[in-house]
């Protein structure tokens, strides 16, 4: 059997690590130079609790189980995780109502421990939230991640188990005869498939139109972000109560220890697929939206702004389904929020519902494999007895390369050797670069470690996308 | 674990000069730092203009470090490649990182001269694309300079302080087009002598009162879209202008690096320290760029010698800080220092909110004339004064 | 009357220069080289050169170096052009001469840094 997947997001990778403990020969294609840098890579970084869909829909029957996922997945896949817990925060009579509802929808969707706290106790829970509060609808099981990291960890334990990575290639045509998919052909390849399935993000209805199977279409709704320095404001993810469908915008404690604010919530055209960039209005709207969840947020320590796509498509729910005019073809399509906390759960829908059950592939568990791995060691958070052990047997790990987050050459070393090529690459596997120098200090240290373990020379290291060259050539060449 | 009586965070000129100042007068000292040599920032400053003042006479970055480094005795043990991870200043000890292992130095006082880092592109808000192509003007320093590598072909610089329009003039030699230095002030940031002879020697232009408001391009700069801005520095609608690049060198100030220890000891922008350089906590020292941004590096080491020497006077009990405060009056933007210890004069380093062709400048009663002030350039006056409840500095344009 | 910026040291001082039919008069000066550097910059500016020479096995791909003395303003494209034509082997030591007379200037150009052998 050869499943090809297309897509290395976190639904494409969790789907891919998922098949690789399995009998069957299984590519994972994605067009980035590495997993997780599409609407993984941009989003809040929330696993929702899951009271936010109406019982009945595919995501609402997908996205407790996702969230509960997590706790075992993280034990697997060694990726930051946390339940710190959600508030949704009320202001007035309204939202109260809305609080209300979302309680309800939240018991029929099985969450457990969910409270409606009154305004003392979410002043005493967040003394900086807005004095306005009248109440707040807390959900202990919200949690926060780093999405690239599941990726990362998932596409990694994929390749231990024998799947095939093929990064940087994009794919241009799927080759359909005898209603059956048969092989698909990227810019650089040619991959024989009996099934493909499709977790393409954003371009998941242009794939599936390369298939002539059914679609749905896809257009990115923009979300603007600005990440602070600090951790001062809140300990639990805030969310304003919902209206007319969009969660607003939210304060959200990272583990990284800064703190996101956004997102905005812009409709683009379907062309506008690669547009990632802030605009003034945008990160404005993002500020005063923050502020009224905690007034006192200021912009005076901010590590930088960014912007997300999120995939959106008229039908408000997963599209999740086999072709019914292609065997072979399975849409993992408009994975909206909470993409992210369904996508545990997603994975295993495909795999198990509409790989074996609906298409009846026999599927065989393979007699060995690697269901968990550990992800590199992050070395300043390790006693000082252990990191000294650490630096008695490697003394890379005594050598500190960005000093902002204190990422070592060892942890920089390791990241190479498990397929970081890219400076973003290095960066999203170790957390190097993201500190408050913003890389200025280390990325052309980082760029000599690539260049040297990967013997790649310098003027072709990239920062992502091919074209992102570093330097453009040597001052006395 | 090792035992030292003054260590010197940071081995840059402050540090260096601390680590000096604190040998002569007796002290067994050792001095770290992260990177793998001794000098700091000055290693890749390869132009000259350094030493006027301290050594009369004019050297390049390289070359200052050079002299300095020489006058420091032999017998200051020097730790390079080791990095600081945490102070305990009760317990006066501190841990660090290094390739040869982790180890905790106890000390009798330290003097921290971890200098500066350079504000970020990304934390301006400023929105567009997220391309390769934006560096920090020390980055790209670094990388033409140490590394010998080029960021790009036509550059545009972003902020007029010195490292900017250093940055102009080397990348130009280099063979890079260098179009134009962007300031949001409406006056250069960076020394006169500098506008002179990286810009106007070259004919780059400088934009006074215009900024960057957009950025597009990905995965590399394309464009940078610079406006006019009125005197609230808000970009003025209909003055945007469309400027092809493929490299944004940004240089918008520095940022005391402090964080190490900004939980234990006063501070404001840098760490607030006296004329002796001692901070709030009397073991701990600071000097340099981490207390604030000086324009010459030659008051740099004198202010960390300084620090080093009564540092070693601390660190051998006799030393006794006594901090009565110097207060910001009109007329000055920039103070240093935050206490006058009267057991060494007082060194006044202050900039002024804006430009003045003459004025007159108070130190409590002193008052000193001066002509030609700009923000961009430290007036320095050192007095001894008597002992006062405070001191007052202004600056009163005349 | 012209303003000119002194750039013979970072001090920067605003000379007010009276160009007269016996020479200059110079104000705003704070040293002896202020006048000095006015006549020469109406005459003929000169300037010090700072850039850098590729080592061939050195710990550094580069060495700083500086002209020992200052060079017309317009010599320095020319210079550069040379500059980036040229050698030396590691190890190179601060001070050393990289070339003597260099383009007939009347300068050295000289290191300002050491860098070791590979």
């Amino acid at each position: 059997m050869k499943i090809a997947v297309i897509g290395g997001g976190i639904v494409g990778t969790l789907i891919a690590r998922l098949l690789s403990f399995y009998e069957a020969d299984v590519t994972l294609i994605e067009k980035e130079n590495d997993v997780g840098w599409g609407v993984t890579k941009a989003n809040s970084g929330i696993i929702h609790a899951g009271y936010d869909d109406e019982p009945g829909t595919l995501r609402a029957s997908l996205v407790v189980p996702g969230n509960e996922a997590y706790t075992q997945l993280q034990k697997d896949l060694d990726f930051p995780f946390m339940r710190v817990g959600s508030h949704v925060l009320a202001f007035n009579e309204s939202d109260l109502k809305t609080l209300e509802e979302l309680y309800k929808r939240g018991e029929k969707n099985g969450i457990k421990g969910m409270k409606i706290l009154d305004r003392e106790e979410v002043l005493s829970m967040i003394p900086k939230v807005n004095p306005d509060v009248k109440a707040s609808l807390y959900a202990p099981s919200a949690g926060i991640v780093i999405p690239w990291r599941v990726a990362l960890s998932a596409s990694d334990n994929f390749v231990m188990n024998g799947g095939k990575l093929a990064l940087g290639e994009r794919v241009v045509d799927i080759e359909v005869s005898g209603g059956r998919v048969r092989k698909v052909i990227t810019d650089k390849n040619e991959y024989e498939a009996d099934v493909v399935i499709n977790a393409s993000g954003l371009f998941a209805d242009e794939i599936a139109k390369m298939a002539g199977a059914e679609s749905v279409p896809i257009h990115p709704r923009k979300g603007e972000y600005i990440l602070l320095d600090t951790q001062e404001y809140t300990n639990y993810v805030l969310f304003p109560t919902p209206s007319h469908g969009s969660k607003g915008m939210l304060v959200v404690p990272t583990l990284s220890e800064n703190t996101l604010i956004g997102p905005n919530a812009v409709d683009l055209p379907p062309d506008k697929k690669g547009d990632v960039s802030t605009t003034e209005s945008g990160l404005k709207e993002v500020h005063e939206g923050a502020k009224k969840l905690i007034p006192s947020i200021k912009l005076n320590k901010v590590l930088r702004t960014f912007a997300g796509l999120r995939p959106e498509s008229p039908q408000r729910d997963f599209f999740i389904k086999e072709s019914e005019k292609v065997w072979g073809f399975i849409n993992v399509a408009a994975i909206r929020s909470p993409g992210l906390t369904a996508a545990p759960a997603i994975a295993e829908y495909v795999v198990e519902e509409l790989l074996q059950q609906r298409l009846k592939i026999n599927l065989q568990k393979k007699r060995e494999y690697i269901k968990s791995i550990k992800s590199i060691q992050k070395v300043s958070r390790l006693s000082i007895e252990d990191w000294a052990e650490l630096v008695r047997k490697d003394e890379r790990y005594g050598n500190i390369i960005c000093v902002c987050n204190r990422v070592t050459e060892g942890e920089i070393v390791e990241a190479v050797k498990r397929g970081a090529r890219t400076l973003d690459s290095v960066k999203f596997r170790t957390g190097a670069m993201c500190g408050p120098c913003q890389a200025a200090r280390c990325a052309m240290k980082i760029a000599k470690i690539i260049s040297r373990e990967a013997g790649i020379p310098i003027e072709e290291i990239l920062l992502n996308a091919d074209g992102s060259n570093i330097a453009v050539g040597k001052v006395r060449p | 674990m090792k035992r030292v009586e003054v260590v010197v965070v940071g081995a840059g000129a402050a540090g260096m000069a601390a680590a000096k100042g604190a040998a002569e007068n007796g002290a067994h000292v050792l001095l770290l730092d992260n990177e793998n040599w001794v000098g700091g920032i000055l290693q890749q400053c390869i132009h000259n203009g350094f030493g006027v003042h301290r050594y009369k006479e004019e050297l390049t970055g390289p070359e200052f470090a050079e002299r300095l480094k020489k006058e420091i005795p032999s017998d200051v043990e020097v730790m390079t490649g080791s990095f600081v991870h945490k102070i305990f200043p009760e317990e006066k000890k501190l841990i660090v990182i290094s390739r040869r292992g982790i180890e905790e130095i106890h000390y009798e006082s330290m003097v921290f001269a971890t200098g500066a880092r350079e504000k970020t592109f990304q934390s301006l808000l400023i929105p567009g694309t997220r391309p390769v192509g934006i560096y920090t003007a020390g980055q790209a320093q670094r990388m033409i300079n140490i590394d010998g590598y080029l960021p790009g072909k036509r550059a545009l610089v972003l902020g007029s302080g010195d490292v900017g329009l250093i940055m102009a003039r080397r990348m130009h030699l280099e063979g890079m087009e260098v179009i134009g230095v962007v300031e949001r002030l409406p006056y250069p940031g960076g020394l006169r002598r500098n506008v002179k002879q990286c810009l106007e020697d070259f004919d780059i232009p400088l934009y006074l009162s215009h900024t960057v408001v957009r950025v597009e391009g990905f995965p590399r700069l394309e464009k940078v879209i610079v406006a006019k801005v009125d005197g609230k520095f808000s970009p003025i609608p209909g003055t945007e202008k469309e400027l092809k690049v493929d490299t944004l060198v940004v240089s918008v100030g520095l940022v005391p690096v402090k964080k190490l220890l900004a939980k234990f000891v006063d501070v404001e922008s840098g760490i607030l320290v006296s004329n002796s350089g001692q901070t709030s906590v009397d073991s701990i020292f600071a000097a340099g760029n981490v207390t604030t941004i000086f324009d010459l590096v030659d008051y740099v080491a004198n202010e960390g010698e300084k620090a080093g020497k009564n540092a070693a006077l601390y660190a051998k009990g006799k030393f006794e800080g006594k901090r009565i405060p110097v207060k910001k009056g009109e007329g000055v933007k920039v103070l240093h220092p935050k206490w006058y210890d009267p057991s060494d004069p007082l060194s006044v380093y202050l900039r002024v909110s804006r430009p003045m062709e003459r004025a007159v400048v108070r130190i409590g009663k002193y008052e000193i004339e001066a002509e030609d002030l700009t923000p961009a350039e430290m007036v320095h006056v050192e007095i001894e004064p008597p002992c006062e409840d405070e001191i007052v500095v202004s600056v009163t344009e005349v | 009357m012209e303003r000119i910026k002194c750039v013979r040291c970072p001090l920067g001082c605003m000379l007010k220069v009276k160009v007269t039919k016996d020479g200059i008069e110079v104000e705003g000066n704070r040293c002896p080289r202020g006048e000095e550097f006015a006549l020469q910059e109406i005459e003929n500016p000169m300037r010090i050169l700072t850039t850098s020479v590729r080592v061939s096995g050195g710990v550094l791909p580069l060495v700083s170096v500086k002209t020992s003395g200052a060079v017309p303003r317009d010599k320095i494209k020319e210079l550069m052009d040379h500059i980036k034509s040229l050698e030396v082997e590691a190890p190179v030591k601060i001070g050393d001469v990289i070339e003597k007379n260099v383009l007939n200037l009347g300068v050295d150009l000289v290191a300002t840094r050491d860098c070791d052998e590979k």
